[in-house]
């Protein structure tokens, strides 16, 4: 039940800049909690994006990206009021899918 | 102890040197100090903070509580419902309630009043954890950022808050604790540092408006977002206090004194920093 | 700089990272997420250098001075989050990788590039020390390399 993302798709020129803000925690698996265990490792392993259901970015991540992390990117061939869809899972199988229109 | 501290906190220069990774490369602090702000300008584009503003706005409108109402009808001083440039006016005197609020307490007041629920529970987790995010601490990041750009505004005009600023100036200036520390000994001169940290002069203008309008902030440090509250209650543990209570009078006089130093600065916030 | 720095950035520009990504099949355009599943452990359980040149495969990353880094600070204030951005001016640019030399597991993150997509990507990631940061470009099957060193300051003090 990860929150949902913050996905901002703006038209510049000819280009559609898309900024994604997530929210996860990205455990890296080396940290130790105040008890001394190992916190086990807890990260998006893949993102991709969509427009107009054809892939514009696909990422893998390890656990360095930063927690709740940011991502930036742009493509060409976007209109304003078109969808742009972000879905990450993470090394849990846990999904989102978010989705915001271009502005 | 004093001289230690004294000496700890003059010298820019010798905590500069303890912080770099190799000191020797950056023979100017001048040069490492532009740097760092290179490093913070980089991160204001996409700030984590709007991951707790959307998860505040949603628990704003969302009906809960145990007579399952929303905070919509919530007067936060500026009529029921209205959140725009609210919290540039608190601290303020609320004549339903009989007293002067902070924004943290009034929505304790709100969750109480309107949604129904206890006391205990409307304050129970100001501040989240990983593991326990804070209805408090998204409430809080909506609501200020509803005032971005809104110049401070904090009226004295009512008795009650001109006496709970008198008391935060009190407060703000009293010695005491295992250090002999008040908030002045850090806070009233300009150009202090701890190690990177400027250390705000919250007795002049300039720094009283930078120091209040940029908080609530994501601490890059934690990965969480924290309050106005939160610095506080950290400060107090810098000073060898004990903690200060959430939503008490002293903690709200603090606010009160603090956020009128800081009027007609642009509010700011939620920010990002360390 | 001094002698140190540029023996990192020779190893870094070098045959051993392209044999790193070689040896992660990274190499190939889309491979890495033709698994199924799409994520490549070996990619990112690689430690070090090293252990990828045993693996080896590959040619080597020619530096290239068409990429470059973009909103990305010298120093890092706090290196829980580091903002690294890598801009490729190399026509054909497929796919991008950010890799953390000091890091526990060199690759932080890698970016297909579809036509149509500018091959420019921003992230942040955490680096546990000051380290080389590497910006690799698959362009045409080949790999170029770029580099660029973030210092990292641990703000110790005050919650
Ligand atoms: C021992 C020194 C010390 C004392 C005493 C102290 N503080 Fe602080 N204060 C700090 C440090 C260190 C910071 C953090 C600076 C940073 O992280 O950039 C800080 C930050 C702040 C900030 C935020 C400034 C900003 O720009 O983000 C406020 C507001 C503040 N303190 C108020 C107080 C109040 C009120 C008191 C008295 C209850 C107090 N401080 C007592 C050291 C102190």
């Amino acid at each position: 039940m990860a929150d949902p993302m913050k996905i901002r798709a703006t038209l510049v020129g000819d280009s559609t800049e898309v900024r994604v803000l997530m929210s996860h925690e990205m455990e890296t698996g080396q940290r130790k909690d105040a008890a001394g265990k190992t916190v086990p490792a807890w990260f998006i392993q893949s993102v991709t994006a969509t427009h107009n259901g054809k892939t514009v970015l696909s990422a893998q991540w390890g656990p360095a990206v930063a927690k709740n992390p940011f991502l930036s990117f742009k493509f060409k061939g976007g209109a304003k009021g078109d969808k742009v869809q972000i879905t990450w899972t993470d090394n849990r199988g846990e999904k989102r899918t978010d989705e915001a229109t271009i502005g | 102890m004093i001289t230690m501290l004294r000496a700890a906190l003059a010298a820019t220069a010798v905590a500069l040197g303890g912080m770099l990774a190799s000191p020797a490369t950056y023979a100017q602090a001048g040069s490492a100090a532009d740097e760092i702000e290179k490093y913070r300008q980089a991160l204001q584009d996409g700030n984590p903070a709007e991951l707790w503003e959307a998860r505040g706005e949603d628990l704003w409108k969302k009906p809960g509580g145990p007579k399952n109402a929303s905070l919509e009808r919530c007067d936060l001083g500026r009529g029921p419902g209205v959140v725009k440039g609210a919290y540039a006016e608190l601290p303020k005197f609320f004549a339903d309630a009989g007293r002067v609020m902070d924004l943290e307490t009034r929505l304790v007041w709100c969750r109480v009043n309107l949604q129904g629920m206890t006391e205990a529970d409307a304050r129970r987790s100001p501040f989240g954890s990983p593991e326990r995010k804070s209805d408090n601490e998204a409430l809080t990041a909506w609501i200020t950022s509803e005032s971005k750009g809104v110049a401070m505004a904090v009226s004295l005009d009512h008795p009650k808050m001109r006496e709970a600023y008198d008391v935060g100036r009190a407060i703000f200036f009293f010695r005491g604790g295992p250090h002999d520390f008040a908030c002045s000994t850090c806070h009233s001169e300009d150009g202090k540092r701890i190690r990177l940290q400027d250390l705000p002069n919250l007795t002049v203008k300039s720094g009283a408006q930078r120091g209040y309008t940029t908080w609530p902030a994501y601490r890059v440090s934690q990965g969480e977002l924290r309050t106005f509250q939160w610095r506080l209650n950290d400060c107090f543990r810098q000073q060898r206090f004990p903690e200060i209570e959430f939503g008490s009078p002293a903690s709200i006089a603090l606010t009160t004194f603090l956020a009128y130093n800081a009027n007609g600065a642009p509010f700011a916030a939620p920010a990002i920093k360390r | 700089m001094d002698a140190g720095r540029r023996k990192a950035l020779k190893t870094g520009g070098g045959v051993t990272l392209a044999t790193l990504l070689a040896a992660a099949g990274w190499l190939e355009p889309g491979s890495a997420h033709a698994q199924a599943g799409g994520w490549n452990k070996a990619a990112f359980d690689a430690k070090t250098l090293d252990e990828a040149v045993k693996a080896m495969g590959g040619g080597a990353a020619t530096p290239s001075n068409a990429i470059t880094f973009v909103s990305t600070p010298d120093i890092a204030e706090n290196g829980a989050v580091v903002p690294i951005g890598v801009l490729s001016s190399i026509p054909n640019t497929r796919s991008i990788a950010i890799l953390i030399e000091k890091n526990p597991s060199l690759l932080a993150a890698s970016f297909d590039i579809p036509p149509g997509t500018e091959a420019v990507v921003s992230t942040r990631v955490k680096m546990g020390q000051s380290s080389m940061v590497y910006a690799l470009v698959n362009a045409d099957g080949k790999v170029h390399v770029a580099s660029k060193e973030v210092k990292v300051t641990l703000g110790g003090c005050g919650g």
